[in-house]
């Protein structure tokens, strides 16, 4: 029994540090440029300070995934990983919620506002984006499910369910 | 890695009378914060004309409108506070009846869940619709996105407090599910030694 919730955890725990290092590394190295009117303009992730505020949450949560694999298992540190981990959760829905609102602006535009979608301007940043937006939406998910296996496992063995 | 099972965790004094008016308490300043929040950003409106250029000597005059339902990222964030309000009065009321409304103590891990459920979806409507008050507020020269607060101040202003509560909601929800996971943690130990 032991064994099977330890195997469960780790394989969660790697799936959540591939997926949110793969969403730090994408948005960090997505850039592009385009020319209009003879006028050079980069987009770069820091240009947006809602996906600079997004790459924070995931490399704090890339680091802690790294270490939280290697941590001893005395049950005081058991229950900090426990507490953490909710912490972790809440940081990257945060954080993937506030990117997606200025992502989907960035390709629909707002008619309202007046301002012109620029995925067209700038393609390989907004697939790359994209994709950033991808992994963290996944992390994201996979720590849920992983805070529900951990209250599962400490909480269920009494009830029936 | 995981926690083992039965393992002792700290005391709450649950059967202590003041306590269980504590979380009412919380969850009704969570609702009301939640609900404020959910009424200012709905009838957040503001109608303003413009005058767009002259031809000879009468003006054309353009009316714009901003409401929040132009941007999805605000409609999340209604969505979500109003959801937010709904849950914490059914689980206010589910709080008063307790005792009628058990099935072998099923309540604990429930309220436990939708209380964590509930946090998180709200962190997810507060934190995008702050980010785009703030593309709202400060615009984005690399995009070419103007900004609109210093035509529409009424308009920015409105929800800018919408947010704030929203925020205190999100305070007082996660003081709320840290208290329903340890109410859930106290019965499962006590259910233990009740066996045993």
């Amino acid at each position: 029994m032991a064994e099977t919730k330890r195997i469960i955890t780790i394989f969660l725990r790697l799936l959540a540090l591939g997926a949110t290092v793969s969403a730090t590394v994408a948005m960090v190295t997505s850039h592009d440029s385009a020319e209009v009117l003879n006028i050079k303009f980069m987009a770069k992730y820091n240009t947006a300070p809602s996906f600079k505020f997004y790459v924070i949450p995931e490399a704090i949560a890339s680091g802690y995934g790294l270490v939280a694999l290697f941590l001893s298992r005395k049950s005081w540190v058991d229950g900090l990983i426990v507490i953490m981990d909710v912490l972790i959760a809440m940081l990257l829905t945060s954080s993937i919620s506030a990117a997606l609102a200025v992502g989907e602006i960035g390709k629909k535009g707002n008619g309202h506002a007046g301002w012109l979608p620029i995925c067209d301007q700038v393609p390989k940043f907004c697939d790359r984006v994209t994709g950033s937006l991808i992994a963290g939406f996944a992390a994201a998910i996979v720590y849920l499910v992983l805070n529900l296996y951990s209250l599962h496992v400490v909480l269920a063995p009494l009830f029936p369910v | 890695m995981a926690v083992q099972s039965g393992e002792k965790l700290p005391m709450f004094i649950w059967s202590n009378p003041r306590n269980r008016w504590t979380l009412l308490v919380l969850r009704l300043l969570a609702f009301l914060a939640a609900a404020a929040a959910t009424l200012v950003m709905v009838l957040n409106k503001q109608t303003k004309t413009f005058v767009v250029a002259t031809i000879g000597t009468t003006p054309l005059k353009l009316t714009l409108t901003a409401k929040f339902n132009h941007t999805p990222a605000f409609v999340f964030f209604v969505m979500a506070n109003g959801l937010v309000s709904i849950h914490n009065l059914v689980m206010i009321m589910v709080d008063l009846l307790r005792s009628k409304l058990d099935y072998k103590g099923f309540r604990f891990p429930m309220v436990a869940i939708l209380d964590m459920l509930n946090v998180a979806l709200l962190s997810g409507g507060a934190n995008a619709a702050v980010f785009m008050a703030e593309l709202g507020k400060n615009g984005n020269s690399h995009a070419r996105w103007d900004k609109i607060c210093d035509k529409f101040g009424t308009y920015c202003d409105r929800g800018a407090g919408a947010l704030i509560a929203s925020f205190l909601a999100l305070a007082f929800m996660l003081l709320v599910s840290f208290i329903s996971i340890l109410k859930l943690a106290n019965s499962s130990s006590h259910i233990s030694h009740n066996n045993n």
